[in-house]
């Protein structure tokens, strides 16, 4: 290269501080207008003992951990991630962490086609998240995969409809429980159809709603996936997450990713390793389940904390407030002449009004009275245009939620 | 200090009715649980998580940490991986709440500053490439070699081509001919020569009408910069064929040269290597792609554009191949690469990669008359020795050394890899050591190729633990605590 890189002039630290903190005032966080949005990111609280843990540099800035003897540290801070995964979800074994919730669905169905190579046939409900629907199509586009989008028009997958789906050619029904509009699925008629005929049910969950619903595990699950953002970690305006994959004992050897298991060392000292590592890219190249080398981490580690840190009572506690919350919420809103529930079907901590007017509008207004109001849904489902999705977390309070139906009222009275 | 203390599981800690946090009192109406969602969704009891008091959690995790080795306490002269200083002021400009506190789909307008950063950053990493077009949204190197081939996958099939093979160098990543699988394209191997750069008449043989994508790490990962490159990539594009970068040695080239110069059409970068995201025992990674113009159309969505002096996210773009994750990117990350390079500037680039080629050699030469170097004595920013002599004559392996420096304080190299060199033993010592680091490691290197075998079979001596059985690990799996 006969020139410089055309790069920005160096900074100090300090004019680097003001720089970010510049661009930093230019953005409007969860902090300057109240956060109602979800859609697979939430603005739950987050314990200080979170940042505490993951914020000691032997954690942070310590490499992966092949080397045991120099990282026993992150191993059994890792394998009780897997533990506390196993002990949330129900089921039997839990890989050390993927990228995010949605790459964790194509993961799912790449594993699925591992297990069943001969089944071709993937249903997925259209009350997934857009984006993780995307994310498949997109890592299946090559894979000789058909993918049948099944619609929800009520706000929820009608297990009738997968049954008149299900063949011998079906790999495998994948839903979100509560699903991207908030909603519950008939997992436990669900799960019964695919298991009547021979498909795995691959469950994408939300690790909180797990403090009241019934974990995957316990309704028959065979894969179950999740974005795991909501356990400790900021927003950050989408990442780095959390990609939680869990799975029956039957497919361990299939599972993607980094496991870490028990050992013994040479003085017969219990101990921790990487394993079944033969399943993996470094061994398997082009065999491999998946290419995944790199994983996330500390946000496991972070997971972990905030688990522990909870503990069932607060897990439970944190679940009923974010449920208590969006109903309450919901009920007020209904008041606003004009706005109505979108669906009439059970849902935990999101839901989806209808309003009169121009969503695009009212949500930019509602922006600059304070509120990040909610998705318009419009984006992703041209039947939903009028549609705005809600979520609550614990955080959200009484006066913050009757501001923003105030506000909603003010704003279509105009 | 490091504390026995941390062993202990949390499950075992676990002490009914203990808990860190209290969650504060209900605000609104509270119904009954089942009066809002049905009986048979809902769960008799919550998860058995286990219940531990908070100053039993933070010391359980903070003795555990003194059981790891880091970069804040040790040199990691790990090949392949860059594992230099973490600067402390990205952890503290990561964390201001105008940029963590972020929903990813809040409105264009209400994140202004934040697109701009990204927006800035595609521009940064288009110039170091040389390419054109950039997309920040793959969350690892891997993925970010997915998300090529699957764009490179797009663009024959809009062009009418039907090319089903990608061509993979011996010595490359295990990720390279995982991700060629998984976007439908068959891997084929291509040898190393004798100088351990690619076979050029290997190559030929296998180029023809059926290849789509060459992948080729360079510097390779022997650390040599393979001279052949002009060659390959007009070779490769006489056939109708892409060159792609694995750009995991990006550290060695910073504003020296540019893959877009030397004939790459697409690469990825792992901006947790060359621009310093702390590896948190795994990740999170983050693997932005950048192309030539003739394969931007195919760039995942969304894309950062400014428009009159606005940034926003664009999403319609009808040839693009779709996302490969859900959301922007690892944003945390990019953002501590943003930070790293805004530090540097231009010039201290060009340092970086001047020092980390310089140290790798400093230690190459002080090792070399003891170690084998099968491939030439002069490295990029990292190179690969052999302990095969050592072995032959002592029956002391690369797993010895690697295992036996953890006792003088040092990481282990990265050995075993790459494959094509026997008892490889893999080091970069990036551009953050000082000579006086790099000398002990080199004395200590030295000084065990006297040591007695059977104490070397048996290193770490020193560290909390030694030798894990992994066979038993793998015969006999114990994934999760079981009580």
């Amino acid at each position: 290269m006969q020139r410089p890189l055309n790069v920005p002039p160096a900074m100090a630290e300090m004019e680097l501080q003001q720089h970010m903190e510049g661009l930093a005032r230019q953005n409007q966080s969860a902090d300057q207008a109240v956060c109602f949005l979800g859609g697979g990111s939430y603005d739950h609280f987050i314990p200080a003992a979170v940042d505490a843990v993951s914020s000691r540099s032997e954690f942070y800035t310590a490499y992966t951990p092949y080397q045991a003897e120099a990282s026993q540290g992150s191993l059994q801070a890792f394998f009780e991630y897997q533990t506390l995964i196993c002990q949330l979800t129900g089921m039997d074994v839990a890989n050390a962490s993927l990228y995010e919730g949605g790459s964790a669905v194509a993961e799912a169905v790449l594993m699925a086609l591992s297990i069943h190579a001969e089944r071709r046939k993937v249903l997925i409900a259209d009350s997934v998240h857009p984006e993780y629907r995307q994310t498949l199509a997109t890592y299946a586009a090559n894979l000789h995969t058909e993918i049948v989008t099944l619609p929800a028009p009520e706000g929820f997958l009608d297990p009738g409809l997968v049954k008149k789906h299900l063949d011998d050619r079906t790999l495998c029904v994948i839903v979100q429980h509560p699903n991207f509009f908030g909603h519950l699925e008939e997992v436990q008629e669900l799960s019964a159809a695919c298991q009547k005929n021979g498909v795995l049910f691959v469950v994408s969950f939300d690790p909180i709603s797990l403090g009241v619903l019934k974990r995957p595990g316990q309704y028959g699950a065979d894969i179950a996936v999740a974005e795991g953002q909501c356990l400790g970690n900021p927003m950050a305006f989408g990442g780095p997450y959390l990609g939680i994959m869990a799975c029956r004992d039957t497919y361990v050897r299939k599972i993607p990713g980094r496991l870490v298991g028990q050992t013994v060392d040479r003085h017969g000292k219990r101990c921790w390793v990487l394993t079944l590592q033969t399943r993996e890219q470094h061994i398997r190249r082009e065999k491999a389940t998946s290419n995944i080398c790199t994983n996330q981490g500390l946000f496991a580690l972070r997971a972990a904390v905030y688990l522990s840190a909870l503990g069932p009572q607060g897990l439970k506690e944190t679940a009923e407030l974010c449920l208590h919350k969006a109903h309450y919420l919901a009920t007020q809103v209904q008041n606003v002449p004009g706005v109505k529930l979108r669906f009439a079907r059970p849902f935990f901590k999101e839901f989806v009004i209808q309003v009169p007017g121009a969503v695009p509008t009212v949500l930019e207004r509602l922006l600059k009275a304070g509120y990040h109001a909610g998705l318009p849904l419009g984006r992703w489902y041209k039947d939903l245009e009028k549609c705005i999705s809600i979520a609550v977390t614990e955080k959200r309070t009484r006066q913050e939620m009757d501001g923003l139906v105030a506000a909603l009222a003010a704003e279509l009275k105009k | 200090m490091q504390s026995d203390l941390g062993t202990e599981l949390l499950f075992e800690m676990s002490h009914a009715g203990r808990r860190c946090q209290r969650v504060p009192a209900c605000d609104v109406p509270v119904r009954g649980v089942t009066s809002l969602l049905p009986a048979d969704a809902v769960a008799d009891a919550p998860p058995p998580l286990p219940e531990v008091g908070e100053i039993d959690l933070i010391r359980h995790f903070v003795n555990l940490s003194t059981r790891n080795m880091c970069i804040d306490t040790n040199f990691y002269p790990l090949g392949s991986c860059t594992m230099k200083y973490n600067p402390k002021r990205h952890e503290r400009l990561a964390a201001l709440g105008g940029l963590a506190d972020l929903h990813p789909l809040q409105a264009d307008a209400s994140c202004q500053g934040m697109l701009q950063m990204l927006f800035e950053m595609q521009n940064i990493l288009a110039e170091i490439a040389g390419l054109d077009a950039v997309s920040l949204q793959p969350a690892a190197g891997a993925q970010g070699e997915l998300t090529a081939l699957l764009v490179a996958a797009a663009y024959f099939r809009d062009r009418g081509e039907k090319r089903n093979r990608v061509l993979i160098p011996d010595s490359a990543h295990g990720t390279n001919p995982a991700s060629a699988a998984i976007a439908g394209f068959d891997a084929v191997s291509i040898k190393s020569n004798e100088r351990g750069l690619v076979d050029m008449s290997d190559l030929k043989s296998k180029l023809d009408d059926h290849a789509a994508v060459f992948m080729i790490t360079n510097p390779n990962t022997l650390g040599l910069f393979d001279t052949q490159i002009a060659d390959i990539t007009k070779l490769v594009h006489e056939h109708g064929a892409l060159v792609y970068l694995d750009g995991a040695n990006m550290n060695a080239i910073l504003g020296i040269t540019r893959p877009g110069d030397f004939g790459v059409d697409m690469m990825h970068y792992n901006v947790h290597k060359t621009f310093t995201g702390p590896h948190g025992a795994g990740g999170p990674g983050s693997g932005p792609i950048a192309v030539r113009t003739n394969l931007a159309p195919f760039l995942p969505c969304p894309v950062v554009v400014q428009e009159s002096g606005a940034y926003r996210l664009d999403f319609q773009r009808p040839k693009a191949i779709g996302r490969v994750r859900s959301f922007f990117g690892n944003v945390g990350i990019l953002l501590r690469g943003y930070c790293y390079i805004r530090t540097l500037g231009p010039d201290g680039l060009k340092e970086v990669t001047q020092n980390a080629v310089l140290n790798a050699n400093y230690v190459l030469a002080r090792i070399k008359g003891a170690f084998e170097v099968p491939y030439g004595d002069r490295c990029m920013h990292e190179f690969v020795a052999s302990a095969r002599g050592l072995k032959r004559e002592k029956r002391t392996s690369a797993m010895d050394i690697a295992k036996r420096l953890l006792d003088y304080g040092f990481h282990a190299p990265t050995v075993y890899f790459p494959l094509v060199v026997p008892e490889a033993i893999m080091i970069e010592p990036t551009e953050t050591e000082s000579r006086k680091t790099l000398d002990a490691f080199a004395d200590a290197l030295l000084e065990m190729r006297q040591a007695d075998a059977d104490f070397m079979h048996q290193a770490p001596h020193t560290l909390a633990i030694s030798r894990p059985d992994e066979i038993k690990a793998a015969k006999e799996p114990i994934l999760r605590w079981k009580g």
